[in-house]
C-alpha cells in the first residue's frame, strides 16, 4: 500500500532536488530554464494532438448516450432535455454543465450498510469530491491564467481581472492570491481521500498520485517564492519574456527555487499527454455524454457496418414447414 | 451448494472495506454460486462461433488455442479503432472512486473487484502494458510495469476477466456518476467480446442465442409449440372473461407485427403479461379494427446476442425488420423488454435499417405520431398504450386491480439507455389507484439492477443474484414496510423472472406484475362477462367470498 504513494512522493522529491542541484551546484540554468520548458511545451502541444487524433480516429459506430432522464416521446410527457437530449442544443448545455460543473459528479452518492435488524442500505449525498474537484480545478485554473502575466507585455486586461478577484481579500503584502493556497488545499484534500478512504486508496495506482504530489510541489515552491523567498520578479519577467519571444536569456539573481519551479511544471506538462490527465480532452469526446438519445428518429451509421449471415425465413421455414401446416400456421410455400 | 445459503448468512458477508494489498497481486478464485456454467460447444457451433469444446472454468486448463494471446492482442487492437468508446474509457479514468458504490454486486458481494472501475482496470492494466507509450517505457523497466498500473496477459489475467466480466450486468449505473460517463457496461461488452474471440460464454447466454438464431425464440419452442402455448392462454382468458382472444399469427398484410421476448409466453409470471397483450389487441381489433401479428419467426425480443458481441446482436436482431418486410405490416409494436428495448432503441436501426418498407408510426386510433420512433419504426408498448389511455380510448375497470399497492422497477436498460421512465408509470396509475415510489436513489436513472441481467440469470450462481440483487430488494422492502407495498411493477421480461427469485428470497410478501399483466385486467372487454377472478385465476377484490 504505502509504496504506491512513496514511490512517487520520492521520484517528485528527487525531480526537485534534481533542478535545484542542478542550477546552485553545477550552473545548469541553460538547461533547466531553456531546453528543459522548450522540450515540455513541444511534447505537450505534439502529444496532445497525437492522442485527441488519435481517439478522434476511432469511429463511432452506435449512438450509446447514457440516459439520465426522461426521453422525448409523446407530446403531453415532459422529456428532460439535458439529461435525456433529442437535440445538439440539448447535448451542448450536457456538455456544458459536465465540463463547467461537473455536474455527474455532483449526482455522487455514498453508500452505507447497516447490520441489524433493519439492514437498511442507505445512499447519501457525497458532495466533498465534487467541491474538492471543482476547487481544484478552478485555482488551477485561475493559477494558470494569471501566469500568464509572465509571458505577455503589457499584460491583457482580462488577467487582471482574474488577478484582481483573486486577490480581493487583501491581507499583507503581497497581496495574498487565493487561488494558490486553494490550489494547495484542494490537492491535499485529494491526495488525503486517496490516502486515507479505503476503497480510493484500494483502486489508486502509483501514477494517481505522482501527478497530485507533483501539483503539490509545484504550488509549494510557488507560494514560497512569492511569499517567503520573494524572488526577483523582473529578473522571472526577463526570462519569461524571453521565453515567449523565442530570445532565451538567463537573468542574473535568481535562484534554484525558480528553476526547480518551472522544471516541475514542465514535467507536469510533458507528463499530461501520456497520462490519465488526458481526461481534459476526452470529456468532449466521451460518446455517452456527447450524444443525443435520437437514433429512433434518425438513423446513426456505422462507418464499418457490415452485412452478417442471418437464419432466413425461407430456411426456417423449409424447417418447420410441416409443424407448421399441422398447427394450422401459414407458410409461404405450400409443398 | 450455495442456494442454501439464507438470507441473514448472505447479509453477514457483507463487508465494504476492502482488504489491504494490491488487487493485481490477486489471483482469481472461481467459487461455485458465483459463476455460470461454461457454454456447450454444440451451442457454439450454431453460429460458427470460436473454439467449441467441452471446458470447465473450475479445471486449470480451458483449453486455449495456442495463440490465445495473440487472439486477444489483436482484438483490443481491432476493437480500439472500432469504437471510441473503448479507446477513450481505456484512456481517460482518473480512478477517482465516484462509481465505486455505485454497483449492485459490489454493494452485494464487497468484493472490491466488482467496484466498476477495477472491473474496468482488469482490461485497461493490461492495455496500458500493450498499448500506450507509457506502459510500452515502464515494462521496460524491472518493476515499472507497476508503477504506470500494466499488467503482462496471462491465463491467471484472462482467468480474472471471465469471472468478473460475467459479473456485470451491463446494466450502465455506473456511468451516470463517472464525470467522463465512462460506461463501465461498454467495456464489459468488450471484454465479453474478447472472452468469445476464444470460446470463453457461458452457457446461459450461449444456448438461447443459439436456439434464437435457429428456432426464432431464446428457449427453442418451435411454431407449433408457440402457438399452442398462445392457444392455452386463449382458453384461460376467455374461462375468466367469456370472451375469445384468439391471437393471429404470420399474417401477411396485418397493420402491426408484435414481437415480445419469448419469456413472457413461457416463463410464469411474464405469462399474464402475455395474456394482457392479448387482451388489449382483442379490445382494438373489436372496438377499433387494428389488426397485429405475432411471428412465430421472430419469436423473440430479447436478444442475447447483446451479451455475446456486436456481431451476433445483428444476426440475431436481424429477423425483426425482414419479418416485417416479409409480412408487410406498417409498423412494429414492441413488447415489454428491457436490454431488448436498448437494442432497438440504440443499436436496430444502424445495424440492420434503414426501415425505408415501414410506415413512420402513426397510432391509427388516436391518430398520433410516434415522432420519436419514426425512423426506427417501432414503438414501445407502453408508449403505445399510454396514447391511448390518454386519450380515453380503453375502457378501463381500475378497482379490478385495488388489491395491488404497486411500486415500480425501473430496468436498467429502459432507464439507462433509452429514458423510458413516465410511460410505463402513467399506465399503472390509469389502471390502479395505489403507486408508491421507492427512494429517490433507487429509480428512474438511478435504478439498481435486478442482479440477473446480460445473461446472468442462471440457477448455478444464485449467490451472485441474490447478492447484486439486495440493493433493489431493500428498497422495495422499504416500500413495502412504509406503505404495504405488495405488488412490484415491471416491464422486462428478465425482471418478471429475476424480481420474482428476487422477492422470494429477500422481500416474500410483494409480487411480480408486467404493466400489461394490470392493463389486461383492468381493460373491459366488449361482450365480457363479470368477472371474478384476475389473469393469476385468484378472485378479484370484493370477490373473495363468492370462493367456494
Ligand atoms: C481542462 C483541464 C483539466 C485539467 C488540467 C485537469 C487536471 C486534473 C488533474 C491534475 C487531476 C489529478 C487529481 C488526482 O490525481 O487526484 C484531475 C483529477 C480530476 N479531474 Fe481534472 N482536469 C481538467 C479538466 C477536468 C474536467 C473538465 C473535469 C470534469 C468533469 C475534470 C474532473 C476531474 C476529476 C473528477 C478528478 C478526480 C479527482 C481525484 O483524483 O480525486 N477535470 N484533473
Ligand atoms: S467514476 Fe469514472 S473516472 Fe472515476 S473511477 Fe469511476 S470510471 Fe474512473
Ligand atoms: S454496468 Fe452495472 S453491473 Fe456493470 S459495473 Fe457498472 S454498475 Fe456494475
Amino acid at each position: 500500500m504505502k509504496q504506491k504513494y512513496m514511490l512517487p512522493l520520492t521520484g517528485v522529491f528527487l525531480l526537485f532536488l534534481l533542478a535545484y542541484a542542478g542550477v546552485e551546484g553545477a550552473g545548469m540554468q541553460w538547461f533547466f530554464g531553456i531546453v528543459v520548458p522548450y522540450a515540455a511545451v513541444l511534447a505537450f502541444l505534439a502529444g496532445f494532438v497525437y492522442r485527441v487524433m488519435g481517439w478522434a480516429s476511432s469511429a463511432v459506430p452506435f449512438r450509446i448516450p447514457t440516459t439520465c432522464g426522461q426521453q422525448k416521446s409523446l407530446p403531453w410527457i415532459k422529456q428532460n432535455r439535458i439529461d435525456n437530449p433529442d437535440t445538439t442544443a440539448g447535448v451542448f448545455v450536457r456538455m456544458v454543465l459536465e465540463i463547467f460543473l461537473f455536474r455527474s459528479l455532483f449526482r455522487n452518492t455514498k453508500a452505507a450498510f447497516n447490520r441489524n435488524e433493519k439492514n437498511k442500505l442507505t445512499y447519501s449525498w457525497e458532495i466533498f469530491l465534487w467541491l474538492g474537484a471543482l476547487a481544484f480545478h478552478y485555482s488551477f485554473l485561475t493559477v494558470l491564467l494569471r501566469h500568464l502575466r509572465f509571458f505577455l507585455n503589457p499584460v491583457p486586461a482580462c488577467i487582471k481581472v482574474v488577478e484582481y478577484f483573486d486577490g480581493i481579500i487583501q491581507v499583507g503584502l503581497p497581496i495574498v492570491m487565493l487561488s494558490g493556497f486553494l490550489l494547495l488545499g484542494a490537492a491535499l484534500f485529494l491526495l488525503a481521500r486517496r490516502i486515507f478512504d479505503e476503497k480510493v486508496s484500494y483502486i489508486s495506482l502509483a501514477a494517481d498520485y505522482f501527478p497530485l504530489f507533483l501539483i503539490i510541489g509545484i504550488a509549494v515552491t510557488g507560494i514560497f517564492m512569492r511569499y517567503f523567498t520573494k524572488v526577483d520578479i523582473l529578473g522571472v519577467k526577463t526570462f519569461t519574456m524571453g521565453l515567449a519571444t523565442f530570445h532565451p536569456v538567463i537573468p542574473e539573481g535568481v535562484g534554484g527555487l525558480f528553476y526547480a519551479h518551472i522544471f516541475m511544471v514542465s514535467i507536469l506538462f510533458a507528463y499530461i499527454p501520456v497520462s490519465k490527465l488526458m481526461h481534459m480532452g476526452g470529456i468532449f469526446l466521451s460518446p455517452t455524454r456527447n450524444m443525443a438519445n435520437n437514433t429512433r428518429m434518425k438513423r446513426h451509421i456505422n462507418p464499418w457496418n457490415y452485412d452478417v449471415d442471418i437464419h432466413t425465413y425461407e430456411q426456417y421455414e423449409d424447417h418447420f414447414r410441416d409443424k407448421m401446416i399441422d398447427a394450422g400456421l401459414p407458410v409461404d410455400k405450400k409443398e | 451448494m450455495s442456494d442454501e445459503l439464507k438470507p441473514d448468512e448472505l447479509l453477514d458477508k457483507v463487508d465494504h472495506s476492502p482488504a489491504s494489498g494490491s488487487w493485481m497481486d490477486t489471483t482469481v478464485q472461481i467459487r461455485p454460486g458465483i459463476f455460470s456454467y461454461a457454454a456447450k460447444p454444440e451451442s457454439l457451433e450454431t453460429l460458427s462461433a470460436p473454439n467449441p469444446r467441452q471446458w470447465n472454468p473450475l479445471d486449470d486448463d480451458w483449453k486455449l488455442p495456442e495463440n490465445w494471446q495473440e487472439i486477444i492482442h489483436n482484438g483490443i487492437k481491432e476493437r480500439l479503432e472500432k469504437f471510441r468508446t473503448f479507446k477513450i474509457f481505456m484512456d481517460v479514468c482518473v480512478r477517482c472512486g465516484a462509481c465505486a458504490d455505485k454497483c449492485h454486486f459490489f454493494l452485494g458481494t464487497g468484493d472490491p473487484l466488482n467496484m466498476p472501475v477495477l472491473r474496468a482496470e482488469l482490461l485497461r492494466s493490461v492495455y496500458r502494458n500493450d498499448f500506450t507509450t507509457a506502459g510500452k517505457i515502464l515494462s521496460k523497466i524491472p518493476g515499472g510495469e507497476k508503477l504506470g498500473g500494466g499488467r503482462p496477459m496471462t491465463v491467471e489475467v484472462l482467468k480474472q476477466w471471465w469471472y468478473y466480466f460475467f459479473q456485470c450486468t451491463e446494466c450502465r449505473r455506473c456511468s451516470v456518476f463517472c464525470p467522463y460517463g465512462i460506461d463501465t457496461a461498454e467495456i464489459t461488452i468488450m471484454g465479453r467480446e474478447l472472452l468469445n474471440l476464444l470460446g470463453l460464454n457461458i452457457d446461459w447466454i450461449a444456448t438461447p442465442v443459439s436456439n434464437c438464431y435457429q428456432t426464432g425464440n431464446h428457449l427453442g419452442i418451435q411454431p407449433h409449440a408457440f402457438k399452442d402455448m398462445l392457444d392455452f392462454f386463449t382458453e384461460d382468458i376467455e374461462e375468466i372473461t367469456g370472451v375469445n382472444v384468439e391471437p393471429q399469427f404470420n399474417v401477411k398484410g396485418a397493420d402491426i407485427l408484435f414481437i415480445t421476448p419469448s419469456g413472457d409466453v413461457f416463463a410464469d409470471p411474464g405469462t399474464y403479461t402475455c395474456q394482457g397483450y392479448m387482451i388489449l389487441f382483442k379490445y382494438l381489433k373489436d372496438k377499433y379494427d387494428l389488426n397485429v401479428t405475432w411471428s412465430t419467426y421472430a419469436s423473440e425480443g430479447g436478444n442475447f446476442g447483446f451479451f455475446t458481441s456486436h456481431e451476433t446482436m445483428k444476426r440475431l436482431n436481424a429477423k425483426m425488420y425482414a419479418e416485417a418486410k416479409r409480412l408487410g405490416v406498417k409498423w412494429i409494436l414492441g413488447g415489454e423488454c428491457g436490454h431488448m428495448w436498448r437494442v432497438i432503441n440504440q443499436y436496430m436501426d444502424t445495424m440492420n435499417g434503414p426501415a425505408d418498407f415501414l410506415e413512420e408510426p402513426v397510432n391509427p386510433i388516436t391518430g398520433t405520431k410516434f415522432e420519436n420512433a419514426k425512423s426506427t419504426k417501432m414503438v414501445h408498448i407502453t408508449e403505445f398504450t399510454a396514447d391511448l389511455i390518454k386519450h380515453g380510448k380503453l375502457e378501463l375497470d381500475k378497482s379490478r386491480n385495488s388489491n395491488r399497492v404497486m411500486t415500480f422497477h425501473d430496468s436498467c436498460n429502459p432507464a439507462r439507455g433509452m429514458g423510458l421512465l413516465d410511460e410505463p408509470r402513467y399506465c399503472i396509475q390509469n389502471v390502479c389507484d395505489n403507486f408508491f415510489e421507492m427512494p429517490e436513489n433507487t429509480i428512474r436513472e438511478q435504478t439498481f439492477c435486478c442482479g440477473s441481467g446480460a445473461g446472468l440469470n442462471a440457477g448455478e450462481n444464485i449467490e451472485l443474484r441474490m447478492a447484486g440483487a439486495l440493493p433493489r430488494a431493500n428498497a422495495v422492502k422499504y416500500v413495502h414496510d412504509k406503505f404495504g407495498v405488495n405488488t412490484l411493477g415491471t416491464i422486462c421480461a428478465i425482471d418478471r423472472a429475476a424480481l420474482s427469485t428476487l422477492c422470494e428470497y429477500w422481500v416474500p410478501e410483494v409480487e411480480v406484475y408486467g404493466v400489461h399483466e394490470l392493463v389486461g385486467n383492468a381493460l373491459i372487454l366488449p361482450g365480457e362477462k363479470k368477472r371474478e377472478t384476475d389473469l393469476r385465476m385468484e378472485p378479484l377484490p370484493g370477490m373473495e367470498d363468492d370462493d367456494e
